[in-house]
């Protein structure tokens, strides 16, 4: 395998609220690395954003803390850094496209402005040169006619087109990690379909290490090369794409599977699971997907399981499989 | 896959050129411009030139006389363009037979340059205090608009008597009671904006790309403020006319002789019944300085606006 660019362990992160504390991350642990795309699959609120914003230490202040675990990028602890340290990381080392990229540009600046802001504030160019790195970041993303787009403004471009603006944004200054924040959920089919292949062709060229945040097990099934499935806050699975879609050995990752619909298969009813997910507030003491679980055995009530390596990159947190 | 990528093609795509509107609808909005443009050019060159002597110019300029001599044989004349009235006097004489003319020209000075002041300034502190409040929040916030309930809250006309009997009436005295309250407007609107475009993603892309709060502040919250501001600003340009006049009406502002056009509809008020124009004239530079301003205004939020610019 390549060069290890991220190693997240035992990140836990909370929100600290009137209610009480919410283990919206309890202790995971992954890595990325370099030219790989991470798939992160979960449902809502399993903590998938969450773990993102984490990694770029911008959790909404002053509920969202990280209590604990380490971030090491390109072999820094993170964690560690001072706020200006960390603001040099954001945008140079890792970078993040947001949920709904639609409305990540600024209305009032032109799309060349807005791609050469964190060129400008980065790297420190003089402006004839920030046009030219500009110019590269739209056509890293393959839009058509870059030098006329740059003074475009947000609102004259497509959903598509202004979601590309945005990815050139994320890799103007060519980050080592890129955290993609379920980028395709607001696309239709089609421009979704361009959206990953274009993901796909800029991993090649510049060898970026993708964190791609979904709960879309389509998408996953096209782009990711590893995939973390996460449950009430706590990573359940973690496996090669294909071994995670062949021979799934987690109840909840088995479960969420067979919950997409599928063309293959008749089915009268799409499969769904049981129950809710635990609330965060109060988690059982036991594995988090206990009260769901249709091979819930008494020691999963009790013990949280353990994670275990089934196979080479495949691990496991249950107590069937131990 | 790939394929299903459109390739890039470099030959240049012409802009599409179009003119969308049709001709009388390009006249109007053009109308809507030109007007209250000409309005506002025209009155700021008449409180310049009203008189050059200020410039270290000979003493002449644009006023027939000076606003302060009284002509006593010529009291309480009416406009040239009626029947008893004297092509000497355009807008007639008042009580002490001062030139109205003269002296609706020398009131736009200060009536302009009041406003204008105390927009500036009130504009500036509020924009401050606002985006401070709206964008860090906590207490920061907390304790801003407490300060601003407090400032809206205070009868500004006890202040600004106050203020008259601590260091005088005067220019000075109407601009600074003016402002000590009028920027708390500003600061809840601009704090309201803020806090609206805190949450935007644009600013959370901002954050992501390590950018710093003073400068997600001013260059991303500042310019999407920028368009209710300046609304409100032009807005205010009236507001704050009537307000000078107001105050130099009760003696706290501008004090006699000195002519500005709230003292001069105040006068005019006792002679209504038999001089209407001592009133009428300054009254309606005040309606047309304020229309102007509103009309401006909106044309300045239409350019400002990158979806309207372009129609």
């Amino acid at each position: 395998m390549s060069n290890i660019i991220l190693q997240v362990e035992n990140l836990q992160t909370s929100f600290f609220t009137r209610a009480g504390e919410f283990k919206a991350v309890g202790g995971v642990s992954f890595i990325v690395h370099e030219g790989e795309t991470f798939g992160l699959v979960g449902e809502s609120a399993c903590g998938k954003t969450v773990t993102g914003l984490s990694l770029l230490r911008l959790l909404p202040e002053p509920a969202g803390k990280i209590i604990g675990g380490k971030i090491i990028l390109n072999g820094r602890n993170i964690m560690e850094l001072s706020k200006k340290e960390m603001r040099d990381v954001r945008g140079t080392e890792i970078s993040m496209i947001l949920q709904d990229p639609m409305t990540s540009l600024n209305p009032v600046y032109t799309i060349g402005n807005q791609i050469g802001e964190s060129v400008r504030l980065h790297q420190g160019l003089r402006d004839d040169m920030v046009d030219d790195e500009v110019i590269s970041a739209l056509r890293l993303l393959r839009i058509p006619a870059p030098e006329q787009r740059l003074s475009d403004y947000p609102f004259q471009l497509s959903g598509g087109m202004r979601q590309r603006v945005v990815g050139s944004i994320a890799m103007s200054c060519r980050p080592r990690l890129l955290i993609a924040d379920e980028p395709t959920t607001a696309l239709d089919a089609t421009i979704q379909a361009q959206y990953i292949a274009l993901f796909k062709d800029i991993q090649k060229q510049t060898n970026v290490g993708i964190i791609f945040i979904t709960h879309d097990f389509g998408v996953v099934a096209n782009i990711c090369h590893r995939v973390a499935v996460m449950y009430a806050g706590k990573i359940v699975e973690t496996g090669p794409t294909s071994t995670i879609f062949k021979a799934p050995k987690h109840p909840y990752t088995t479960a969420l599977i067979n919950s997409v619909p599928r063309l293959d298969r008749k089915d009268d009813r799409l499969y769904s699971i049981e129950g809710q997910p635990p609330s965060l507030l109060n988690l059982p003491p036991g594995c988090r997907f206990a009260p769901r679980c249709p091979d819930v055995q008494e020691i999963c009530q009790k013990e949280q399981p353990p994670e275990v390596e089934i196979n080479e990159g495949h691990t496991v947190s249950c107590w069937k499989v131990k | 896959m790939l394929s299903i990528i459109p390739t890039i093609e470099d030959k240049a795509i012409p802009k599409p050129k179009f003119s969308g509107l049709s001709r009388g609808t390009r006249i109007l909005r053009g109308l809507s411009l030109y007007i209250p443009a000409t309005v506002m050019v025209l009155l700021v060159l008449v409180a310049i030139f009203a008189n050059l002597a200020w410039l270290g110019l000979p003493d002449v300029g644009i006023s027939p006389y000076e606003p302060n001599k009284g002509h006593m044989r010529d009291r309480l004349l009416p406009p040239a363009f009626m029947e008893d009235g004297k092509s000497d006097y355009l807008l007639g004489t008042d009580r002490l037979g001062r030139d109205v003319l003269s002296r609706v020209i020398y009131g736009a000075r200060i009536s302009l340059s009041v406003s204008l002041l105390v927009i500036l300034i009130t504009a500036f502190i509020g924009t401050l205090l606002g985006i401070t409040a709206g964008y860090i929040g906590g207490r920061v916030d907390g304790l801003i608009m407490r300060v601003v309930d407090v400032a809206l809250s205070f009868p500004g006309l006890i202040l600004a008597l106050l203020l008259a009997t601590i260091i005088g009436p005067g220019y000075v005295t109407v601009v600074v009671a003016l402002s000590v309250l009028g920027w708390a407007g500003y600061a809840r609107m601009v704090r309201g904006e803020s806090l609206r475009i805190r949450q935007s993603d644009f600013v959370a892309q901002a954050r992501v790309n390590g950018a710093s709060t003073l400068r997600i502040m001013f260059k991303h919250v500042f310019p999407n403020v920028l368009n209710s501001l300046i609304v409100i600003m032009t807005l205010m340009v009236g507001a704050m006319i009537l307000a000078e006049s107001m105050l130099s009406y009760l003696g706290i502002g501008i004090s006699a002789p000195t002519p500005s056009w709230g003292s001069m509809v105040a006068d005019g008020r006792n002679e209504l019944d038999r001089a209407w124009w001592i009133a009428a004239f300054p009254g309606i530079a005040i309606g047309l300085v304020v229309m102007s301003g509103n009309f401006l205004g909106d044309w300045i939020r239409d350019k400002m606006d990158p979806r309207l610019r372009q129609l």
